[in-house]
């Protein structure tokens, strides 16, 4: 007899679908699976006998070929156990379950029967309401997950011992709440308040979360700048409730939203030995990388000499893009990648800066380290915050103005940005041509065309300075950017070899 | 204008030079103050006989079978020329060495040594691994003398030279003495200046075009950098540096020697704290050095920049000081860290400071 149910495999941070067919007929008793199961999907078999027979179920003593279709697809993970049981219960008469074609189901099994938590139940769920299923069955724990995607039943089953009363309709299970979407940073996030002193720096970390600008911090080692790197998030501006969900969709599909929705913007910062798989993701299926899991956050590369070059090299184009697209043989993804890029070096190779008389790298050594800093990436960066060991005084006086109040002036100049350039767009998304549209002061021009004339500017240093200033002028609350406010872009931009 | 003219015996000693070049690393090295000069003092039979006796026949069998047709084809392939002692372009300065090079294979203008006279060049050199003091006033230096019309003599290396070449390229004549052949771009991180005083300056090398650096050729390069100055500026250099060796060439030729101080507490300030202990002249600006040159006073340069408000030279101040950093500027004087943005960005555009490509900011030598 054959039996069929919906499910899907996770390919990125999307699902897709599959059909689950199970036929059993007279023959030499087995239990295949075909259709380009990977390693898990094929180790399904033991679970689900297991499971049947432990929930009372008769396994059928026949011949069971299981196909995953479409069969060109590749099928990953634990995610199809409860499916193919659930199928084989109905092919093998065991179960009659009337609604079961409009149902889509997706869990991994234990051997008891009882049901395990899979990632990315979220974009399962969504995948299945734009499918059309009427409901979706998912394990208890990734219920309040599922009920995120909205316009579709979510039944959060505990054991597979409940399937027959389920299919009946003698057991109705409550909608599980969806998971409370946290859009404000809450308390437990380390706050600005921590740095103390460093007044450039903070100025400079303002900037470029107001302007969503790419930031480059270098001083000696343990100066402050993964301490200033690890507060960014905070000023930033909370998100808002698309982009919360696009943050738990990726947390789903990595399988780090248990039980509930990290706080705020995503921070993520990678060791600097991460290959350019891990960073920008890939492998097949296409897994997200931390560019991804950094998308809508901030992205924070320490000790960027240090990293391999193909590694910074990869993520150039997503930076530009705002996506990840990762080609293989057989399909085309692109992953979301929005983030704010922090980076953080020290001026040589032994840390203590050039102008140090201890410093005793050749001129060489650091001639080849800072020539790393200049690189591709660095070209994407628009600030240089210069960090410098704070003083004993700092480090003991009074804390730092707190996030709270930095993040509503920040807020404020990205609702500014955003009335003058779109929805979620900020400054450092500035086409050349919108950035020579700024409104400028004529001091301000003069102040611009004068450093461009004396120092060679290049013409893309020449729209970064623009952006900076733009930024600035927003954070300040003024139409027109004055002379002010480029004197302080021309200061904080990063500046180009020569 | 003269021609850039060689006979076929001095360019036959550059070539032999460089075919000798790893047998003299063998003896010329050891102790600072190599024996490169002395060595290169010697005629071709006796510099081969003193390095390389057992192949000397056959090295000088080999030089002597290139025709002047190799040598033309050869350096213009490299966009060389070559001028020999025996030519009206030979600089005269150089003639008073005893052991000065018979030829010169020159990349660039030969204007700039056409009748070059001893008064009209200065070499400035310094320590490869310089400070961001000692590099500001070799740029300075650089600028300003290249400004007044002198020709800054200097040999592309790391740090103090490099900066004096970009100073003196912005602002009028220089010339680059390298210790491999001119059309070879050593050190290769400066391959971009050494590009651009290939057309806007002259660089000069005793070696023909190809030839690789090695030891030996550095002290033997410097000997030409301290005879084409009348005066050598050493701007900073360790108790036992290479520029050193230049600044002894130079006082042997009877050139005047020129110091910038440097606190005493610094290690690559030890050398020319030591000269000016020994009588050099005190190098404060590009002035003093016109002032020795040629006579207090005959010279004027014009160094004062615009008026500048309190504000800025409070911050003006704390830069003299030693801060330089923003957050330093800021934390010093108690500014919001844009204030100090603002004010040095302003000083910067006024020339008053500069900052690095790593953004530290220091004092330039406009005064105020």
């Amino acid at each position: 007899m054959l039996a069929t149910a919906r499910t899907f495999t996770l390919d990125g941070i999307s699902a897709r679908p599959v059909r689950v067919e199970v036929d059993v007929h007279r023959g030499l008793p087995g239990f295949a699976i075909v259709g380009l199961p990977d390693a898990a999907v094929r180790e399904a078999r033991e679970r689900v006998r297991a499971a049947l027979v432990n929930c009372g179920f008769e396994f059928p003593l026949r011949r069971i070929v299981v196909n995953l279709a479409p069969a060109s697809l590749r099928k990953a993970g634990p995610g199809m156990d409860l499916a193919i049981a659930t199928a084989l219960l109905s092919a093998s008469g065991q179960l009659e379950w009337e609604a079961l074609s409009r149902v889509a189901l997706a869990g991994e099994l234990a051997l008891d029967g009882s049901t395990r938590p899979i990632p990315g139940a979220l974009a399962i769920a969504e995948a299945a309401r734009e499918g059309g299923a009427e409901a979706i069955v998912v394990p208890a724990e990734n219920g309040p997950e599922a009920a995120l995607a909205g316009a579709i039943e979510v039944v959060a089953l505990d054991s597979l011992e409940r399937l027959p009363a389920l299919a009946a309709g003698e057991w109705k299970p409550s909608r599980p709440e969806p998971l409370p979407l946290r859009l404000d940073a809450g308390s437990d996030r380390p706050d600005l308040a921590d740095l103390r002193g460093q007044p450039h720096l903070r100025h400079a970390l303002e900037v470029a979360a107001a302007g969503g600008h790419s930031l480059l911090m270098i001083g000696p080692p343990g100066a402050g700048k993964s301490l200033a790197a690890a507060r960014l998030p905070s000023i930033l501006p909370p998100l808002d409730a698309v982009e919360a969900l696009e943050v738990a969709r990726i947390a789903s599909a990595c399988g780090r939203l248990r039980g509930a929705v990290p706080g705020g913007r995503p921070f993520r910062a990678p060791h600097h030995t991460i290959s350019p798989a891990g960073l920008i993701g890939g492998g097949s299926p296409p897994r997200p990388g931390e560019a991804t899991l950094a998308h809508r956050g901030v992205l924070f590369l320490d000790e960027l000499c240090e990293f391999r070059r193909d590694a910074l090299e990869a993520l150039r184009a997503p930076l530009e893009s705002g996506g990840v697209a990762i080609a293989r043989a057989a399909s085309r993804r692109t992953l979301p990648c929005r983030f704010m890029l922090v980076a953080a070096s020290n001026p040589c190779p032994c840390g203590r800066g050039e102008a140090d008389p201890d410093c005793s790298c050749a001129p060489i050594a650091v001639q080849r380290y800072q020539g790393r800093l200049s690189g591709a990436l660095a070209d994407r960066i628009d600030i240089l915050a210069v960090v410098r060991q704070p003083s004993a005084e700092e480090i003991g006086g009074a804390p730092g103005e707190p996030s709270a109040a930095v993040r509503e002036r920040v807020a404020a100049a990205r609702e500014r940005q955003e009335r003058r350039l779109g929805p979620g767009r900020c400054n450092a998304e500035m086409t050349p041509a919108a950035a020579r549209g700024c409104a400028l002061s004529a001091e301000a021009g003069a102040l611009l065309g004068e450093l461009y004339s004396r120092q060679r500017l290049s013409g893309r240093a020449h729209d970064r300075a623009l952006r900076l200033a733009q930024t600035i002028a927003d954070l300040d609350g003024v139409e027109t950017i004055g002379a002010e406010q480029m004197a302080q872009a021309l200061a904080l931009r990063r500046r180009d070899r020569g | 204008m003269a021609e850039p003219r060689a006979c076929p015996d001095c360019l036959r000693r550059a070539w032999l030079l460089a075919l000798l070049g790893p047998y003299v690393e063998k003896i010329a090295s050891g102790e600072v103050g190599s024996r490169s000069p002395e060595l290169l003092r010697l005629g071709n039979d006796d510099l081969l006989a003193a390095a390389a006796p057992k192949v000397a026949a056959q090295l000088l069998g080999r030089v002597e079978a290139l025709s002047e047709a190799h040598f033309a084809a050869e350096l213009t392939a490299a966009g060389c020329w070559a001028c020999c002692r025996h030519g009206d372009l030979y600089p005269d300065s150089l003639r008073d060495a005893a052991d000065a090079p018979w030829a010169l294979v020159g990349r660039g203008d030969p204007g700039l040594i056409d009748g070059l006279e001893p008064f009209g060049a200065v070499t400035v050199v310094g320590a490869r691994r310089a400070t961001s003091y000692g590099r500001e006033v070799a740029r300075e230096l650089g600028r300003e003398l290249a400004a007044a019309g002198m020709v800054v003599v200097s040999g592309l290396a790391f740090g103090i030279d490099g900066c004096a070449h970009r100073g003196a390229v912005d602002a009028g004549r220089t010339i680059a003495v390298l210790g491999c052949g001119p059309d070879v771009a050593y050190p290769a991180a400066h391959r971009s200046l050494w590009r651009r005083i290939g057309q806007e300056g002259l660089i000069l090398s005793e070696l023909p075009p190809g030839a690789a650096p090695w030891r030996w050729t550095f002290p033997a390069r410097n000997r030409i950098m301290a005879a084409l100055a009348g005066m050598t500026v050493v701007v900073e250099a360790a108790a036992r540096s290479g520029s050193l060796i230049t600044a002894d060439l130079a006082a042997d030729l009877g050139r005047d020697l020129g110091a910038v101080p440097g606190p005493i507490t610094s290690r690559v300030s030890a050398g020319p704290n030591n000269l000016l202990a020994g009588g050099a002249c005190v190098v404060r600006d590009a002035q003093d050095v016109l002032d020795a040159m040629l006579g207090p006073g005959m010279r004027q340069i014009d160094r004062r920049g615009p008026a500048l408000d309190p504000r800025l030279t409070e911050v003006l101040t704390a830069v003299e000081a030693g801060e330089s950093s923003c957050d330093g500027v800021a934390a010093v004087l108690g500014l919001s860290g844009s204030d100090a943005a603002a004010a040095l960005a302003r000083l910067e555009l006024l020339g008053y400071v500069t900052c690095s490509t790593m953004g530290l900011y220091s004092r330039t030598l406009l005064g105020v």
